[in-house]
């Protein structure tokens, strides 16, 4: 007997892919897309779960796609139009049945839905078939003389279903030609439920000047028979988070490198047995020089297979911005860009919240209401960006709306209120943004049930600095907002400035790090005996000795120690160090796993030399120190 | 630049009552009471749309759609006919005469204003 359940995995990774192909193309159906190929997919993704789910024994979940299979089959075969309200089911339909696939995941009753009836009741009216009119429109040359355009007969035919147009005829030759007459023809399909009659009045007027034939095509024909596209949706990724589909050409590169190594290593044994002499050093050192190149290549390709395209996080968004808009009655054109960027997979996941958050938060403080963006002189439908590309071994992700803008004068009085800034003082640009990022700080009016959850943009920050990234804003007031999210390509990689205090080594991640001075013992001031303040220009930041966070040593004096000046959380810190050492890429060993959590520490790293060095945690530092004062 | 409409009745109810629904619509209208005075205006002026009723005293309709395109302006100018659905004929001389089509009496004013847009799109 064979054990099915090895290959639920692999369904429940499909069936959400499936899903996804089936979001999109709904969405893309809405937008006005209209192609058989896009209901095929549909169709095909669904029929697809039902076969497997029916296979494994999902019961809910075969019977549910199977009805939406046969209404699905209807649209496919054209025996039922594709209204918007048709699409609103469908897409509640994707989202029912991904609860029924996650509950059959987690071996649970799935939550009770009337989804099935309300589908049984959309299939047991059978639609009127939309008929498919065949016009043939031949106006004697005289038509323009009457006064008459055959432009409007089409736009009241247009208003009635779904018209093509073809012109038939002939210009006549540039000598003959008289553009008071009309030398052309028309051939005119129209979809739609319209009555014979209903076309002939729009011909009214021209009914003697014309030759007009009206003849209803059979039904088979009227669909174009389109084969179904068969190559398979490769860009839709799932938020799964045990397993990771990687391309062959990241393997393959993979195994070509391995196999380069193993080479290498056999050269330099080789090398290793017998006597050494200057030739044979030679060639060691370029056999190691040669080591070295395919293990950062290895690194290099490991590191890739954890790249995924940031698509997969983006997919949901053309839904949330499809929902929200119709929910906050907003007309939102959502634009994607730079899909394909890749970036660790571990990033990506934790990533889509914070986004969402934006977008959410773009979508109702910043774009407009219709009415409001007509009286500002702007388009109706607001613009809303979301763009990613990789600079400088980041990646940067802009969420870009052409909005409202910030208000710069609400933000100050909000920050004055709130204790965020002095009473008075108007900071530049860069400060008075950074402020919304602040704890506690909220402009919108009203707390609307989208984004005004409690959940300001401080954890929108938290969360990114937590991934090692950084994110800033720009807005013009009356033109909108970006926002700009800079991401490491990996968690597992940090780059790191070495420093030495006493006879351990450190490394302070460098997106923490503003800058580093040599300490000037008359700058040190000393509150209550036992917190030390620095001197900087125009402030005091707090002195956090390495030593006693560790050790529990003394401290010896300052003079001639560095003070590394470092930031989290927007509050500033200064470690002191003895001496700057490299700045370099180090990989991140948890400490968790092998020793236990430290705080003040975020990870630990082997160095050349074999020894291990602690990565320090800066805003957990200054929490600590927070704490402590 | 506003459509401006020449609106063209014998009876004063009915040239008020389409005056006021196509000002309503936006567009702006000049009428005329019987044929010669609205030659006399379409010969002054160049107009989006000549909407005329077909008796009429001194020049009826067919004979206004007949002499209007012959005017050098009016050659393509859309001519609508106010007729009773009775006047099948009617319709017929008017549309030899060189009527673009018509409007059949009685008509409500949304109907009216529909057509006219259909003809001159937004004012």
């Amino acid at each position: 007997m064979i054990d099915l359940a090895q290959f639920h995995q692999t369904f429940f990774e499909e069936s959400f892919e499936g899903l996804a192909v089936m979001e999109s193309n709904l969405l893309e159906l809405e937008a006005g897309q209209d192609s058989l190929d896009l209901v095929h997919g549909v169709f095909r993704a669904a029929h697809s779960i039902k076969g497997a789910a029916a296979t494994l024994g999902f019961n809910a979940v075969t019977e549910f796609t199977n009805l939406l299979e046969t209404l699905l089959d209807q649209l496919r075969e054209r025996q039922r139009a594709i209204t918007p309200e048709l699409i609103n089911l469908l897409l509640e339909s994707v989202d029912r049945l991904r609860t029924l696939l996650r509950s059959a995941q987690d071996g649970q009753e799935p939550p009770s839905s009337t989804l099935s009836q309300r589908l049984e009741a959309v299939l047991s009216r059978t639609e009127s078939v939309p008929r498919c009119w065949q016009i043939v429109f031949a106006p004697e040359s005289h038509l323009f003389q009457t006064g008459n355009d055959p432009a409007w007969i089409f736009k009241a035919l247009a208003d009635m279903g779904r018209l093509t147009l073809h012109v038939a005829g002939e210009l006549p030759a540039w000598a003959d030609f008289n553009p008071d007459h009309c030398t052309l023809r028309w051939e005119l399909t129209l979809e739609g439920d319209v009555e014979e009659a209903a076309i002939r009045q729009a011909f009214e007027w021209v009914e003697d000047d014309c030759r007009l034939e009206v003849t209803q095509r059979e039904q088979g024909a009227a669909a174009p028979a389109a084969a179904p596209a068969a190559e398979e949706d490769r860009r839709s990724w799932t938020g799964l988070e045990t397993t990771l589909r990687v391309g062959t050409d990241k393997v393959d590169a993979l195994i070509n490198i391995v196999g380069e190594l193993v080479i290498t290593q056999s050269m330099l044994v080789q090398l290793g047995n017998g006597d050494m002499d200057s030739a044979r050093l030679i060639r060691l050192r370029d056999g190691l020089a040669q080591l070295e190149r395919h293990t950062r290549e290895l690194q290099e390709s490991v590191m890739r297979i954890r790249m995924v395209p940031i698509s997969a996080c983006f997919q949901r968004f053309p839904r949330l911005v499809h929902d929200l808009s119709h929910r906050l009655g907003k007309q939102v054109e959502l634009r994607l860009s730079g899909e394909q960027t890749e970036l660790d997979k571990t990033v990506m996941e934790r990533i889509g919240d914070p986004l969402v958050h934006l977008v959410r938060n773009a979508l109702d403080h910043g774009l407009e209401a219709p009415a409001d963006r007509r009286s500002a002189g702007k388009t109706e439908t607001g613009l809303l960006e979301l763009h990613a590309y990789h600079k400088g071994g980041h990646i940067v992700i802009e969420v870009r709306d052409d909005g409202k803008g910030l208000n710069r004068e609400r933000i100050l009085q909000r920050a004055w209120s709130r204790g965020l800034l002095p009473e008075g003082e108007v900071p530049g640009d860069e400060k008075l943004y950074d402020l919304v990022f602040q704890p506690g700080f909220s402009t919108a009016e009203a707390l609307s049930d989208l984004s005004g959850r409690g959940v300001g943009l401080d954890v929108v920050r938290r969360n990114i600095k937590e991934l090692g990234g950084q994110v800033a804003l720009t807005s013009t007031e009356g033109k909108g907002t970006t926002f700009s999210i800079r991401l490491p390509l990996t968690l597992a990689i940090v780059d790191g400035q070495l420093v030495r205090v006493g006879d351990s080594t450190y490394i302070i991640p460098l997106v923490s790090m503003i800058e580093s001075l040599r300490i000037r013992p008359d700058n040190v001031r000393t509150l209550t005996g036992q917190t030390e303040l620095y001197s900087m220009i125009g402030e005091y930041i707090p002195i956090v000795r390495l030593e006693r966070l560790f050790d529990g040593q003394e401290g010896g004096q300052l003079g001639g120690s560095m003070l590394v000046v470092v930031e989290g959380d927007g509050c500033k810190a200064g470690l002191v160090v003895d001496e700057l050492e490299a700045q370099q890429q180090v990989v991140i060993k948890s400490l968790e796993t092998n020793y236990g959590r430290v705080a003040g520490v975020s990870g630990a790293t082997i160095l050349g030399d074999g020894t291990v060095a602690l990565i320090l945690d800066v805003p957990g530092i200054i929490e600590g120190l927070a704490c402590a004062a | 630049m506003t459509k401006e409409i020449l609106a063209v009745d014998d009876s004063g109810s009915m040239r008020e009552m389409v005056s006021f629904t196509l000002k309503s619509g936006g567009f702006n209208v000049v009428s005329a009471c019987d044929g010669v005075e609205a030659m006399k205006i379409a010969r002054s002026r160049a107009v989006s749309l000549v909407l005329t009723d077909l008796n009429m005293p001194n020049m009826d309709g067919i004979s206004l759609i007949k002499e209007l395109r012959g005017l050098p302006g009016y050659k393509f100018t859309p001519i609508l006919m106010l007729t009773t659905e009775s006047a099948a004929d009617r319709k017929q001389q008017g549309k030899e005469a060189g009527a673009t089509g018509w409007v059949v009496k009685p008509f409500n004013p949304d109907q009216l204003l529909a057509t006219i847009k259909k003809v001159l799109g937004a004012p």
